[in-house]
C-alpha cells in the first residue's frame, strides 16, 4: 500500500509564496484562488489526491505553516500465520 | 481529509517558534532560517537556556518570532554584545542571527574579532547579497554586475570593489571553531544546512570556539523576482561566486553524528 497523508495549512501564517508548490513532488500542492487568508494571501492548499505525507512541503515553508501527517500503513500479518 | 485511519505527526511547528507571525515578504528564506534555528533548539532542548542576539535589518523583529530570550544589538555589534552574554553567563546558550549587511559591512570589526578572541558563541549569517530593509541598496556581498538600488547598472568592480567570502576569512582565525556556508535553495540543501546549524550549536555546548553558518538566502522583492526565480538565483548565480562547503571543522565535531 503506498503512503498516504495529508498537509494542513495554517492561513494565518501563509504567505502564499509558492515554493510548497514547486517543491512538492507530487505536484498536489496549489493555491487556493478562491480564499483569502487574513494578510491577504491566496493560501497554498491540497489541490489533488496523492499527498505521501513526505513532510518535504514543510522543509521549504519559510513560514512554517504547514503541519504534516502520514497514515499508519498497518503490515499484513503472512497468510501462512494465520489459521 | 482526515480519515479514521490512524496516522502519525510528520512535521509540526517548532515550540521555539512564537505564534507570531512574521514580517518578512513572501518566500523570504529568512523564514526558512528562523526555522531552522528553532528546530535546532527544540531538537537539542536549548530554548529555556537559549539567548538570542537580532541584529539591524531585515531581521531586526526576530525577538518577536522566536518563543526564547532575546535582545537587540545595535546595528552590527551582536557579536560583542554576545561576547558580553556569554561570558557571564557561560551556561547559557548564546546566537546572533545577522544579515550581510550587517555582518560585513558595519560589522566586520565585531565578528572578526569575536572569531579571534575564539568566542564560545554560534553566529547564523544570512548571506542575500543586498540591503534588503533599506531598499535593496549594494552590500558588501553583491555580486558583481548584480543591479542594485545603489548600483543601477550592475556592481562596477572597478568603482566598488569586489564581494566579500565572509566564511573564508573567518576560517583562517584560529579562535573558529566551526565555519560552514550552505544554501537555502532547495529542500536537500536546507536539509544540509540544518545540519549546519546543528553542529554549530553542538560546536559551542562543547566549547570548541566560534562557531558560524553562513546560509545563502533570497530576496524576491529586492532581487525583482517571483520566490522561485530567486531560490534558481541562488542556485546559478550566488553559489558558483560564494561556494558551499565546510571551511574549517574542529575534529570533535566532524566525528558527530546529527
Amino acid at each position: 500500500m503506498p503512503a498516504s497523508g495529508w498537509i494542513e495549512v495554517d492561513e494565518l501564517y501563509c504567505k502564499g509564496c509558492e515554493l510548497c508548490v514547486t517543491a512538492c513532488p507530487k505536484e498536489v500542492i496549489a493555491l487556493d484562488m478562491d480564499r483569502l487568508t487574513p494578510k491577504g494571501y491566496h493560501p497554498a492548499h491540497l489541490a489533488a489526491e496523492g499527498c505521501t505525507g513526505c513532510g518535504i512541503c514543510a522543509v521549504v515553508c519559510p513560514d512554517a505553516a504547514l503541519t504534516v501527517y502520514r497514515h499508519v500503513t498497518q503490515r499484513k500479518q503472512p497468510s501462512s500465520l494465520v489459521h | 481529509m482526515t480519515t479514521s485511519q490512524p496516522a502519525t505527526l510528520v512535521y509540526q511547528r517548532p515550540t521555539s517558534f512564537s505564534e507570531a507571525t512574521t514580517h518578512y515578504c513572501p518566500g523570504c528564506t529568512h523564514g526558512i532560517a528562523h526555522r531552522l534555528v528553532a528546530e535546532v533548539l527544540d531538537e537539542m532542548g536549548l530554548r529555556e537556556k537559549a539567548i538570542g542576539v537580532a541584529p539591524v535589518g531585515c531581521a531586526v523583529f526576530a525577538y518577536n518570532y522566536f518563543n526564547l530570550d532575546f535582545v537587540e544589538a545595535a546595528h552590527g555589534r551582536a557579536p560583542a554584545m554576545a561576547t558580553g552574554i556569554k561570558r557571564v553567563l557561560p551556561e547559557n546558550t548564546v546566537f546572533t542571527y545577522q544579515g550581510d549587511g550587517d555582518l560585513a559591512s558595519i560589522g566586520m570589526a565585531e565578528i572578526m574579532h569575536a572569531a579571534a578572541r575564539g568566542e564560545n558563541i554560534t553566529v547564523i549569517f544570512a548571506n542575500n547579497a543586498i540591503y534588503g530593509m533599506t531598499g535593496g541598496q549594494m552590500a558588501p556581498t553583491t555580486l558583481p554586475g548584480m543591479k542594485t538600488t545603489s548600483s543601477p547598472y550592475g556592481r562596477d568592480v572597478e568603482l566598488a570593489g569586489y564581494p566579500i567570502r565572509v566564511s573564508e576569512m573567518l576560517a583562517t582565525m584560529e579562535g573558529a571553531g566551526y565555519v560552514v556556508r550552505a544554501s537555502l535553495h532547495d529542500p536537500a540543501h536546507i536539509r544540509k544546512a540544518k545540519k549546519a546549524i546543528r553542529r554549530a550549536f553542538e560546536t559551542q555546548e562543547r566549547g570548541l570556539g566560534f562557531a558560524m553558518v553562513e546560509l545563502l538566502s533570497s530576496c524576491p522583492t529586492n532581487w525583482k523576482v517571483t520566490p522561485n526565480e530567486a531560490l534558481e538565483f541562488i542556485a546559478k548565480q550566488m553559489v558558483p561566486a560564494f561556494p558551499l562547503g565546510d571551511f574549517k571543522v574542529h575534529p570533535e565535531i566532524a566525528k558527530l553524528r546529527v
